[in-house]
């Protein structure tokens, strides 16, 4: 599903370059659950953000669906990201004049779904995650929780091929974090291929495979045995 | 462009902050009220100004004689002459493109003795001797028989046409006009119609005008050939300020008088003073677009300020919306939209505000009544129009700016976490 090979991505600040990534290489295939860790400033932010189209790589290659993803411009980029991609933010990033129905419809929007069928898939995705009574709700009127619920519904609405979760649980307490772990759990278990960022190691065990990643480098890439998060809930 | 989500958008980015959305809109509402009512006041001047001049064909120029102050071909300076009806032959064959030229002769005039008789009613009018041309220099309503016509001409028929107030000056109410004879300067004329012309702030004179056929006037008071004046009206699309030169030099080398004698022949050119009015609506206009159009750019200033701020608010969820995927015309299609709704309603609201003031302007003119040189101040639909076009463009002028800075917006710095 994913192929990185030797990428690298460095940062100019004023004078001095901070190489960031020096030399990614990994794969990732259908229906995995990822989880990269790392302190912070080890990359896997800027990893995940060029996974996400959101940054561009100085060089290296990245192939997503057997699609080389190279020299994007912003409208293409946009496309891509539509069609590829779901993403879950640590700050869920709803819009927040928006009811969840409508925020999960967004992608749908852009993809120019008729308006009846963004509707009602927006319904089923919501419904997925357990909101389907709050989906006239706005961000405002959500807990933590249900705002990260609605935000993967969002993600999933466009189908996309992978999902990424940028410290999907940061912002929670443990117990909102097992929860949504649970149904990220069981996204993946639909098939679902998932690549969660994140450096707490109780949430990174329970994805199938583990990737370190330190000072921009992968030190460390195993597969381990997953912890279901439903037996916290 | 029809697009309901879009347009709901719209209304709630609008509708999220009202009191700023007011304040930015009254900017450019404000430019379009400004610029409507410059526009109406100046068509209210206009037309004030125009229902002066009547239906007086303005193409007109005026032209009588005066004394010679050259001496030329062996005639002395200072000497009185006269225009001739030649003359008149003489201009049609040397000068292209007039419509009329109507030779007149005049007795009375302002202050006058009493010379016209009744009966034993009398009074002192104007009486010209004219031809039936005139009626359409010098417009005016037939109010009952007929104006003069060129069998009047042809046989030197005394017949007079004379004025509302002439009427009223020698009959007796509900008296016979028609058919009846008056005398003026001791010849009988039968009075073949009545006139009323249109008041043109010469309050009753121009009603106090006896009208004659020019060759009986000729005859009957011993012109011979001679012409007091002549109206001369150029044909449409000509202007009689440019033939004029001509016309006057026809003239002046048939009653002999020196090229150069300026003072000889005097004449008014009505087309000339009528365009330098006209001029003066268009400089009128122009000033009202251009201080309009600049309280207008000030407003929009204003509306390019704020969307700039809301963009800079709204810098994650557009960030966020691209990261969803959406393009990035379509955010600054977005924008753009909502700048010009901004502007169009804004705009809307000015205009309806300046029409409901320009009704009001006429309702108070209606009732304290006329106001000299001010009449019916208006906008057409055309100035609606165009203002509206105004709008449209001062709205993607607002937008443009911000738009582009929102598309310049990287998805990953805006979602950058605090």
């Amino acid at each position: 599903m994913i192929q990185i090979k030797d990428l690298h991505k460095s940062y100019k600040m004023g004078k001095n370059s901070l190489h960031v990534l020096k030399g990614i290489n990994f794969n990732v295939e259908e229906g995995e659950l990822v989880a990269i860790m790392g302190s912070s400033g080890s990359g896997k932010s800027t990893l995940l953000n060029i996974l996400g189209m959101l940054d561009s790589s100085d060089s290296g290659e990245y192939i997503l669906d057997n699609v080389p993803i190279k020299d994007l411009n912003e409208t293409k980029a946009a496309r891509y990201r539509n069609k590829f991609l779901g993403f879950v933010f640590q700050s869920f990033n709803l819009i927040n004049y928006k009811s969840a129905a409508e925020n999960v419809a967004l992608p749908l929007y852009y993809q120019k779904v008729p308006r009846k069928e963004r509707q009602e898939k927006a319904l089923k995705y919501l419904e997925q995650v357990g909101l389907k009574e709050w989906a006239g709700h706005l961000p405002s009127e959500l807990s933590g929780g249900q705002k990260q619920r609605v935000a993967i519904a969002r993600a999933l609405a466009a189908e996309p091929k992978v999902l990424l979760a940028d410290e999907p649980t940061g912002a929670l307490d443990s117990k909102t974090s097992y929860e949504v772990m649970d149904l990220i759990q069981k996204i993946n278990d639909a098939g679902n291929t998932i690549l969660i960022v994140t450096h707490e190691p109780d949430i990174a065990d329970m994805c199938k495979r583990i990737v370190h990643l330190k000072d921009g480098v992968i030190i460390e890439d195993k597969k381990i045995e997953q912890v279901r998060a439903e037996q916290y809930v | 462009m029809f697009n309901r989500d879009r347009w709901k958008e719209i209304l709630e980015v609008l509708s999220s902050n009202v009191f700023r959305t007011l304040a930015t809109s009254f900017g450019v509402g404000w430019g379009i009220f400004i610029l409507i009512i410059l526009l109406a006041a100046g068509k209210g001047l206009e037309n004030g100004i125009r229902a002066d001049f009547g239906d007086i064909a303005t193409n007109t120029m005026f032209m009588w004689s005066r004394n010679t102050t050259m001496s030329y071909k062996g005639l002395p300076k200072g000497r009185r002459f006269s225009f001739k009806l030649e003359d008149v032959q003489a201009i049609k064959d040397n000068v292209p493109n007039l419509r009329f030229i109507s030779p007149r002769n005049q007795l009375g005039g302002f202050g006058g003795g009493n010379n016209v008789v009744r009966g034993l009613k009398t009074g002192a009018f104007n009486v010209y001797g004219d031809y039936p041309e005139i009626i359409r220099q010098e417009p005016m309503t037939i109010t009952s028989g007929r104006f003069v016509n060129h069998n009047d001409i042809q046989d030197k028929r005394k017949v007079a046409i004379i004025g509302d107030g002439v009427k009223n000056e020698l009959y007796d109410q509900g008296e016979t006009v028609l058919g009846t004879y008056v005398k003026i300067q001791g010849v009988n004329f039968m009075v073949v119609g009545t006139y009323q012309k249109k008041d043109d702030g010469g309050g009753e004179e121009g009603q106090k005008e006896i009208y004659v056929p020019f060759t009986s006037f000729s005859q009957a008071f011993n012109m011979g050939n001679d012409v007091g004046w002549m109206a001369i009206t150029a044909l449409d699309g000509n202007s009689i300020s440019k033939l004029k030169e001509k016309i006057v030099s026809v003239v002046k080398e048939k009653r002999k008088v020196h090229p150069d004698d300026k003072r000889a022949v005097g004449y008014f050119d009505l087309y000339e003073q009528y365009n330098r009015v006209e001029s003066l609506f268009g400089a009128l206009r122009w000033v009202a677009y251009f201080v309009g159009v600049l309280v207008l750019l000030s407003g929009i200033i204003g509306v390019s300020n704020i969307m700039l701020i809301v963009i800079k608010e709204r810098t994650k969820e557009i960030g966020i919306r691209r990261a969803l995927g959406e393009a990035p015309w379509s955010i600054k299609k977005q924008i753009l939209m909502e700048s010009i709704f901004l502007t169009i309603i804004s705009g809307m609201i000015g205009i309806v505000f300046g029409a409901a003031f320009i009704y009001g302007v006429n309702a108070v003119l209606d009732s304290v009544g006329p106001v000299d040189m001010f009449v019916n101040p208006s906008v057409s639909l055309g100035v609606v129009v165009s203002a509206l076009i105004i709008l449209i463009f001062s709205g993607l002028l607002a937008g443009f700016i911000p738009a582009q800075s929102a598309i310049k917006i990287r998805p990953i710095e805006a979602l950058r976490t605090e």
